[in-house]
């Protein structure tokens, strides 16, 4: 278990290197918790009490991870999306926190897209969202759940979900999924902050994937882990192996726990964006071959595979037909998707107040006047509802 | 040279920074990557990582840095990913940048310049496409440019970064690289608060700026009058004289906007053209907008922003009085 060893005074020189007088980052030792090593190895008294089934469902939702990212990545390039951010290399990140979470916890997620299936959105409407359609949004909501786009913007949200939980005294936690990135705005530290001073069921899930678009994690911040930064804002952290389904799994169940007492947590998964920031990224302009290299050693997925075969369990899996199935439900989704009735021009201003105002009313009324009265407006208007 | 919008602004960059040393340019991904837009491309390499930076994500600090910069003597060009993340450091620009001056009567000030390419048609996800333009040109103190051509954009930065005052320099990427025109090389200045006259004519005057400017020249092409084409340029502070002049020959107008109608810029070039102009106007100004919604999101994004038939019905109408 990671071990926070924050100096209670900053005399107590045993653990404060230099001046005493200052606190330092060095004063604090943030381990990062593992239960199974990179090379598959494990004390049994660390793994979490799983069953055979949940095993074996944990490796399941991070096949379905993967290969909906590739899926998606593939459409993209045929030009059947807008833009897409591939979660290649976090699933592990992605599966192992998700699959804590209860139907009645709030979810807002930056790069995670298959917690939203476990939580039973359709694959269809993720498909929709990276179209731009707007009811791709309305069917996360439906499941608690959004996606947040502007960097950090949800998290103050994420604060006031829990304080809401609180006051009703519902059992449930709101959590937010963040990125490195998220960290540095100001809302990540108003959010925090604002979390541990009320003390209200916030967990924040930080997937450190080292890159912010091309901004590298040390980069980012002066401090030595994300981590840290919680225990300013009097919250308690964990930093865990995010390629480490397990370890994932094992800590933020717990930090779940610690939050539904009222005691926001902090977790600061270590993990790798493997692919580009979204379809329109180049990363060959700002990292090496060598390094993404040495990181598709750390495959999530491999590494959880050797532990199921010491396990006993991966005899009972059959990974090329769970992967046929995921293909297929992705090949139906599409379709489905593909067949998205084509959209009426009220949707634009549809949603915008529960009552459409009367001027709003009149700009949709004259705008299908226009439509209606010059139908070269098509020439121009290139309707994308498939993206 | 032949340059696009964005090449124009790449152009201004090494222009500058090679001419001041006192230039510093940052923000998310400038650096290294050279932007998402690739308009600061090649800076790091030509001028160093001291004067280039990559900064954390953070779009308050950066507005708030780049103000504390110019308060201290350096000249900023802060970018700002997309103008969909400029609103956290609203507080930024409101609060510190746009009035140093005011409440220091001068002592201080904040020569700088916050870039950011806005504007919808992009096919980029949610908080990619605003044109908020209404809402920074209703600051006191800061100035909002929004060129619509490389040559204008060129000359327009140059003049923007040597300003002495804040400037918001909204880059219509929408047209980023629809076209290319001749840029000259080296150093020219585009002078801030001045409109461009883009086509003479007797019948009607219309005025645009920025990400409009392409589908309002097509539009007067297909009328059967002769359309005066007024480029705004500079938002803040706006050019009043050379619009109520076009409108007292023409004596009738439009205005021709992406932001959301209601309270936009489009309702402030009314009001002027009705303050000076009144008496000489045979038919109500039209207004060709975005609606007072969101912009879609990118499947119906496509709807929202003006096209050249629209533009043309609201000119239409304008003649038929």
């Amino acid at each position: 278990m990671t071990e926070n060893a924050p100096t209670d005074h900053p005399a107590n020189a045993a653990v404060s290197a230099g001046d005493p007088r200052f606190l330092t980052q060095d004063d604090l030792t943030v381990d990062t918790h593992q239960v199974v090593g990179p090379d598959g190895s494990y004390d049994a008294d660390d793994v979490p009490d799983l069953d055979a089934e949940q095993f074996r469902d944990l490796y399941r939702w991070m096949l379905t991870d993967r290969v909906f990212s590739r899926r998606m990545v593939s459409i993209q390039r045929r030009g059947e999306l807008g833009t897409f951010g591939s979660t290649r290399g976090q699933e592990a990140s992605i599966i192992g926190s998700a699959y804590t979470l209860q139907p009645e916890d709030w979810l807002y997620v930056g790069r995670a897209w298959t917690p939203m299936f476990m939580r039973g959105v359709p694959m269809e409407d993720m498909i929709l969202f990276w179209r731009g359609i707007e009811e791709g949004q309305q069917s996360f909501a439906e499941h608690n759940s959004q996606i947040a786009i502007s960097i950090g913007s949800h998290l103050p949200l994420v604060a006031g979900l829990a304080w809401g939980m609180d006051l009703s005294g519902d059992d449930a936690v709101a959590t937010a999924y963040l990125g490195d990135g998220a960290t540095s705005t100001g809302a990540a530290h108003e959010a925090i902050n604002f979390a541990g001073a009320l003390g209200v069921p916030a967990l924040f899930y930080c997937q450190n994937n080292q890159y912010a678009i091309s901004l590298a994690a040390d980069e980012q911040t002066g401090a030595n882990t994300l981590a840290q930064k919680a225990l300013a804002y009097g919250m308690d952290a964990i930093r865990v192996d995010g390629q480490d389904v397990l370890a994932v799994y094992e800590a933020v169940s717990e930090a779940r726990e610690r939050v539904r007492e009222g005691e926001p947590v902090f977790v600061e998964s270590v993990t790798y964006r493997l692919d580009a920031h979204t379809t329109s990224d180049d990363p060959t302009r700002y990292r090496s071959d060598e390094e993404v290299d040495a990181w598709e050693q750390h495959d999530p997925l491999e590494r959880y595979r050797e532990f199921l075969k010491s396990e006993g369990l991966w005899e009972d899996v059959d990974h090329d037909a769970i992967v046929d199935e995921i293909e297929a439900e992705f090949d139906a989704a599409l379709e489905a998707a593909n067949e998205f009735a084509e959209r009426e021009i009220v949707e634009i201003f549809a949603h915008v107040y529960e009552e459409m105002p009367p001027e709003l009313q009149r700009q949709y009324e004259e705008f299908v006047d226009l439509l209606d009265r010059r139908p070269e407006m098509c020439d121009f208007i290139e309707q994308r509802p498939k993206g | 040279m032949q340059a696009t919008i964005v090449e124009a602004v790449n152009d201004a960059l090494h222009t500058e920074m090679a001419a001041d040393d006192d230039v510093v340019v940052f923000g998310e991904d400038v650096a290294e990557s050279g932007g998402v837009f690739r308009a600061t491309d090649e800076l790091l390499e030509e001028f160093g990582a001291d004067r280039v930076v990559d900064t954390p994500l953070s779009e308050i600090a950066i507005v708030g840095a780049a103000t504390g910069l110019a308060m201290y003597g350096k000249r900023p060009v802060a970018e700002i990913q997309f103008s969909g993340f400029l609103p956290p450091a609203f507080d930024q620009l409101v609060t510190n940048a746009s009035r140093i001056r005011w409440r220091t009567r001068g002592e201080l000030t904040a020569p700088m310049v916050v870039r950011m390419p806005y504007g919808a048609g992009v096919r980029a996800l949610e908080h990619h496409s605003e044109s908020m333009e209404g809402a920074y040109a209703h600051i006191p103190g800061l100035k909002v440019v929004a060129p619509s051509t490389p040559h204008d954009t060129k000359g327009l930065l140059l003049a923007s970064i040597r300003d002495p005052d804040p400037v918001l320099f909204m880059e219509p990427k929408r047209i980023y690289r629809s076209f290319r025109e001749d840029v000259p090389e080296g150093d020219y200045e585009v002078p801030l608060g001045e409109a461009a006259v883009r086509r003479e004519g007797e019948d009607v005057t219309v005025v645009s700026w920025g990400s409009m400017m392409p589908a309002t020249l097509e539009a007067v092409e297909e009328l059967d009058a002769d359309a005066e084409v007024v480029d705004l340029r500079t938002i803040s502070p706006l050019d009043t004289e050379t619009v109520v002049e076009s409108v007292k020959k023409t004596g009738r107008a439009v205005v021709v906007h992406e932001g959301p109608r209601s309270n936009g810029v489009g309702g402030d070039v009314v009001a002027r053209i009705n303050d000076e102009a009144l008496m000489y106007l045979e038919a109500p100004v039209e207004r060709v907008t975005g609606f007072d919604t969101p912009v879609p999101l990118l499947s119906m994004e496509d709807y929202y922003f003006p096209h050249p038939p629209r533009i043309l019905d609201a000119i239409e109408n304008a003649l038929a009085v």
